[in-house]
């Protein structure tokens, strides 16, 4: 193999670069990247960066001693279109045609929204660092009244940051309980709880109808005909695979880029990794994304061996792991909570909003929950073992 | 100097936070019976090391896993780039003691 695209050009990229490299493979590797920056992080985009206490220099996932070492040539600024895995060519949008012997698909995710939103000033939603750069401009204009959509980990974090700069912050969730589906009922309203802690509204079990304002938002109008004045929206609805561009390559796509336990997709020569990949895991005995910085960190060491042995090389996984930072407090969950695991605390207590809770299911230990608690949290992840498939599939 | 506490408190495995007397934080730890003293703060974002795990001479971020040295402070996988400054931390009668001049790097 003389030649690698590596298509995306963020976390899951620039890993799967770095293991390659690792691997010993010495040919040519071109990154394609929609944005033009080179691989930033994103969690502070919504945490230090979004108030302003780190700068966009700060958030580089690499420096230039690292790149020279790497030897990737860097199309940035440039979208992939088309891949055809016969002709082993990629298209660009700039009509410009890329031949390489073999493919990385690591383009992630984008953000979902809400009708009514496009054209609207004031309304975001948070992906990139272009995108976090207006959005703490408009937070800082001073207009004080923000809505989030959406009570899931990103919304959260932003609402937590919007409050820290004194801002008068409303969220809104479809859900009755927030994080349910993460976290179970118990812990999701022990978590959303910190909105209330500090004293931001949070409205649960109401949909959103559409937003109100010509040029720039007003108000957002609930499902239940309420109208949430509004200065400023943020959009935290969740994340669609980036998979368009795959259309007519005859790859398998299906919520994400179908891919077996080493991450090789139904095209030999062609692999997935990070959010746009959808791969069984032993730990959750599910077929899924896992849109975490830890996978994204991870995983591409899997794709890379696979690309690189040209077989299948399914690598012992770590349990699916992320953390959170909101209003103080350290969230951090590893493994995967299904619906009926009943979480047991351990140690600490709910109130103080410090403790550790291990979820069981039919008698194994399937995922551990920390808030201020890192040092047993990460004595505890170490303990969890994959859930044996019959055991995760009695589960609903 | 500082007297962290008698080398019993410390136990091979475990580790102890210093925010006393010193400019910034240090983590010490037992490391299967050689001690060692490192800045408690994590290079790469902001994690407390002292509750990182602990396994040889190496410690894991508790929050994204990057492994240092602690012999050295040198990491030894992404995503910390930066190394850790090290300190002179030594057993004398039974006593940890970490020898740090304050405001100076050590
Ligand atoms: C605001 C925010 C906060 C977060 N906080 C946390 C957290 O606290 N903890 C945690 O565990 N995780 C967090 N995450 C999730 C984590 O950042 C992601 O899991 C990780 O970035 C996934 O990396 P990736 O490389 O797979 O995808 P992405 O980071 O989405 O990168 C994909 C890249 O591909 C590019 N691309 C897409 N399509 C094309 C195309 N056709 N051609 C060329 N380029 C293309 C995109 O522009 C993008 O730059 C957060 C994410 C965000 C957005
Ligand atoms: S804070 Fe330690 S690895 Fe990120």
């Amino acid at each position: 193999m003389k030649s690698i695209a590596v298509v995306g050009a963020s976390l899951a990229a620039l890993s799967t670069v770095r293991a390659l490299r690792a691997e010993g493979y010495d040919g040519a590797i071109t990154v394609i990247g929609e944005e033009r920056h080179h691989p930033y992080d994103r969690p502070p985009l919504s945490k230090a960066f979004l108030k302003g206490d780190l700068d966009a220099d700060a958030l580089a996932l690499a420096d230039p001693d690292e790149y020279a070492d790497l030897r990737v040539r860097w199309l940035l600024g440039e979208r992939a279109v088309r891949l055809d895995p016969a002709a082993r060519t990629i298209t660009l949008r700039s009509g410009r045609e890329l031949r390489a012997d073999a493919a990385v698909v690591a383009t992630g995710a984008s953000p979902r929204t809400i009708a009514g939103a496009q054209g609207l000033a004031g309304v975001h939603t948070l992906r990139t660092l272009d995108d976090a750069v207006a959005l703490r401009a408009d937070l800082r204009d001073g207009l004080p009244r923000v809505v989030v959509i959406g009570a899931g980990f990103i919304g959260a974090e932003v609402a937590s940051t919007a409050h820290a700069l004194g801002l008068s912050v409303t969220v809104v969730e479809a859900a009755e309980v927030p994080l349910e589906r993460v976290l179970g009922r118990e812990m999701g309203l022990v978590c959303s709880s910190l909105h209330t802690d500090h004293g931001v509204r949070l409205l649960c079990g109401t949909g959103v109808a559409g937003l109100t304002g010509e040029g720039r938002v007003t108000g957002v109008r609930l499902a239940d005909g309420r109208l949430l004045p509004a200065d400023l929206v943020v959009v935290g609805v969740g994340v669609r695979p980036a998979t368009a561009w795959l259309a007519g390559s005859g790859l398998t796509v299906d919520d994400g880029l179908v891919c077996d336990a080493g991450c090789a997709t139904n095209i030999p020569g062609v692999v997935a990794a990070g959010d746009v990949a959808r791969c069984p895991n032993p730990f959750t005995g599910r077929h899924q994304r896992i849109e975490h910085w830890s996978n994204a960190t991870e995983q591409p060491r899997t794709a890379a061996r696979t690309l690189l042995s040209g077989r299948s090389a399914p690598t012992p996984v770590q349990p699916p792991y992320f953390w959170s930072d909101q209003y103080q407090a350290r969230i951090q969950l590893a493994g995967h909570v299904a619906p009926g695991d009943r979480p047991q605390l351990v140690a600490g207590d709910l109130e103080s909003r410090s403790f550790v809770a291990v979820y069981r299911r039919n008698g194994h230990d399937v995922a551990v929950l920390a808030v201020n608690q890192p040092k047993l949290f990460s004595r505890l992840r170490r303990t969890l073992t994959p859930v044996p498939s019959a055991v995760a599939r009695a589960a609903p | 100097m500082i007297t962290v506490c008698r080398i019993e408190d410390l136990p091979p495995g475990e580790a102890l936070r210093v925010t006393e007397g010193v400019p910034a934080p240090i983590a010490v730890f037992n490391a299967d019976g050689t001690v060692y003293a490192v800045d408690d703060t994590c290079t790469h974002q902001d994690a407390s090391l002292a509750d990182g795990w602990l396994e040889g001479c190496y410690v894991e971020c508790p929050l994204h896993a990057a492994a240092f040295d602690l012999r050295d402070g040198r990491p030894t996988c992404p995503p910390a780039k930066v190394p850790l400054r090290t300190h002179r931390v030594t057993v004398e009668d039974g006593r940890v003691v970490l020898h740090v001049t304050v405001g100076e790097p050590a």
